[in-house]
């Protein structure tokens, strides 16, 4: 028995840069990091693979982007993944969800062709960029896999051929149980991904990574970019700051002054 | 425009329910608006649409036996029922799941978290954790769009007629997961998180002692919510996190205590319309964007705040 899982992983600006639009509307990458999000199902695949070495599981990295996207399954090989792959094609420019997802689920598939079957796709919760949640659902839509998404806790279910998750709604917890092959979403709540050491990071070097274009993949390239994005960004505005207000300085009557200060602004 | 709306699992009303229901009405400018709830026994959510104009609910038979599959059928079978070119609904991952994969089966766009829809269907969005302000337009005959709570402001339920409510009977066929128990949440005594007026949030600042956050709000009629690094120290439950991964407050008083104010938690909660925090760092980055920031130790400024507070009230 072996299981295949995927992890797409994503590119984006650095949060705690100044992050900014460029001229053509898209999000500038060029201080970017893999996706803090990404993380967290890459370490419940490492967790998944470390509680049953029998069940012989692979991980292989996957990421839509541009040349420096390839800073992203790097991280990813580092953490521990064994194999990666970078989508990279001129003509993915200015993608909308649906063009990322459609080469995504064309590079799993590839995946597949390659390992003999992927039988689970661990995605994050959203991308910390787009913050859309869409991309997981989509693919399982793609790939007509079951779909599971914000799994808090990830663990193997009964005959390791598919997964106990739980999941919180807006006001209950679900325990949940899917077989493979399926999409599963992991929040931040999951793990606490580990950190790659100087060993991992040397390993790193030896795994195989591939770039792909979508001819590689099969994929139509006037199906994705900008003219084929069905949701068109036309303006991006920075916001203006929030001004600053009053701060004072506790001298043993702060919360006093604070009481008057909710008073006056008739919030109590 | 007729416009379609889905509450996902909702049986009751809640605030960013009527606020979709609102934009629903606005946008629809004369179309009609139809409505899909998930959950079957639909009679009482039809009475309270009365006042919404809506032309008919529609509702499953039976509960769905899986996760997203019957769902995303349901709607589905709601959108070629009502003759929808907009899609509408909450933004839940229940109802982001279902409008995500029929966007990829109908070609359609999908746009998430806005903050506003005009009649033409160009949504305004906020990005980059509030750091800019975009416009996105569908370049679809069809568009999917989940609306962010406390940005549209809901109106009143105007007398009206409840809706016909119409049966819809789906089966889909498919790979899905099962959901094998559910646990709900105890109710508590407390105003929600996402709809109170006063929020008060609790950080690392704030120590074991996570009690004189909770009597605080006690003290302000507040709902309680807490960072992530109070969530994670155990301090709070997770449904009460605000910001990035948790969730968006947007109420008239945010007052914080032992909070730093991360980029991730900011984006959760600056839309707030008075903002006030406690901090004895005087460069903590909340104070960036506070109205009152108070410079000084939480454990002396919150006592002797519920302390006038209660003075106050006599
Ligand atoms: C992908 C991602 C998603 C995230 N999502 C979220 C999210 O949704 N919500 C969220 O909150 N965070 C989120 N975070 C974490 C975020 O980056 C911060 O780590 C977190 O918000 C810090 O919480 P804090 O302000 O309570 O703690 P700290 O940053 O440690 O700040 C504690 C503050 O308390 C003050 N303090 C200490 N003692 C006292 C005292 N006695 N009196 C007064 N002040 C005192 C200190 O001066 C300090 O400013 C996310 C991070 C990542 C990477
Ligand atoms: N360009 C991309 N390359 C690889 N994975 C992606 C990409 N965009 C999104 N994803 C995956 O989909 C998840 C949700 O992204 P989103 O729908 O953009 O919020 C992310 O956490 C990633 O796992």
């Amino acid at each position: 028995m072996s299981v295949n899982i995927v992890v797409p992983v994503k590119y984006v600006p650095d949060a705690q840069k100044q992050r900014t639009f460029r001229e053509d509307l898209t999000v500038d990458r060029s201080d970017a990091i893999l996706s803090e999000l990404d993380e967290y199902p890459l370490e419940a695949a490492l967790a998944l693979r470390e509680a049953a070495p029998e069940a012989e599981v692979t991980i292989v990295a996957v990421t839509v982007g541009p040349a420096a996207a390839s800073g992203a399954v790097k991280k990813a090989l580092q953490m521990g993944a064994d194999a990666a792959f970078h989508v990279d094609d001129a003509a993915l420019a200015g993608s909308d969800a649906l063009g990322t997802s459609a080469a995504l689920a064309a590079a799993i598939q590839h995946v597949g062709e390659e390992h003999g079957g992927v039988d689970l796709v661990l995605t994050g919760m959203a991308s910390t960029d787009g913050e859309m949640s869409v991309v997981p659902p989509m693919l399982a839509e793609r790939l007509d896999f079951a779909l599971v998404t914000r799994a808090g806790t990830v663990e193997w279910g009964e005959e390791r051929n598919g997964l106990a998750l739980t999941r919180a709604t807006a006001d209950a917890t679900q325990t949940v149980a899917v077989a493979f092959p399926a999409v599963v979403s992991v929040t931040d709540q999951a793990n606490e991904p580990r950190y790659p050491n100087f060993k991992a990071i040397m390993a790193a070097k030896k795994k195989p990574s591939a770039v792909l274009t979508l001819a590689d993949l099969g994929v139509d390239a006037s199906t994705v970019g900008r003219d084929a994005a069905a949701a068109s960004v036309q303006s991006a505005t920075p916001r203006p700051p929030r001004a600053a207000g009053v701060k004072i300085q506790d001298e043993g009557e702060a919360g006093i002054q604070l009481a008057a200060y909710l008073a006056e602004q008739r919030l109590l | 425009m007729n416009v379609l709306v889905d509450l996902g699992h909702t049986t009751a009303l809640r605030s960013p329910d009527r606020e979709v229901l609102t934009l629903a009405r606005t946008v629809a400018a004369g179309g009609t608006v139809s409505v899909l709830t998930h959950a079957p026994d639909a009679a009482g959510l039809a009475e309270e649409l009365g006042g919404f104009d809506v032309a008919v609910l529609l509702a499953p038979q039976d509960a769905a036996p899986d996760l997203s599959l019957t769902d995303t059928a349901l709607l589905d079978a709601a959108l070629a029922e009502s003759g929808a070119t907009l899609v509408l609904g909450p933004n839940a991952a229940e109802v982001t799941d279902c409008f995500a994969r029929l966007a990829v089966r109908h070609s359609a766009a999908i746009i998430t978290d806005a903050v506003g829809v005009d009649a033409d269907r160009t949504v305004t969005k906020s990005v980059l954790a509030g750091g800019y302000t975009t416009t996105v337009e569908p370049t679809t005959e069809l568009a999917f769009v989940t609306v962010a709570p406390n940005a549209v402001a809901a109106g009143e339920a105007q007398g009206g007629q409840a809706p016909d409510v119409k049966p819809l009977a789906v089966s889909a066929s498919g790979a899905a997961a099962t959901v094998t128990g559910t646990q709900v949440a105890p109710a508590s005594s407390r105003p929600k998180l996402t709809e109170a007026r006063v929020v008060v949030v609790g950080g690392r600042g704030v120590g074991e002692n996570f009690s004189l956050v909770e009597e605080l709000a006690d003290e302000l009629g507040a709902a309680v919510g807490a960072s992530r690094a109070a969530v994670d120290a155990g301090w709070a439950e997770h449904s009460a996190q605000v910001g990035q991964t948790g969730v968006t407050v947007s109420p008239q008083l945010y007052l914080c205590a032992g909070v730093s104010g991360a980029i991730q938690h900011r984006a959760g909660m600056q839309t707030s319309q008075t903002i006030v925090a406690v901090n004895k760092d005087e460069n903590a980055q909340i104070f960036d964007i506070a109205d009152y920031g108070v410079v000084g130790d939480l454990n002396k400024v919150l006592p002797q705040l519920i302390e006038a507070l209660r003075e106050r009230k006599g």
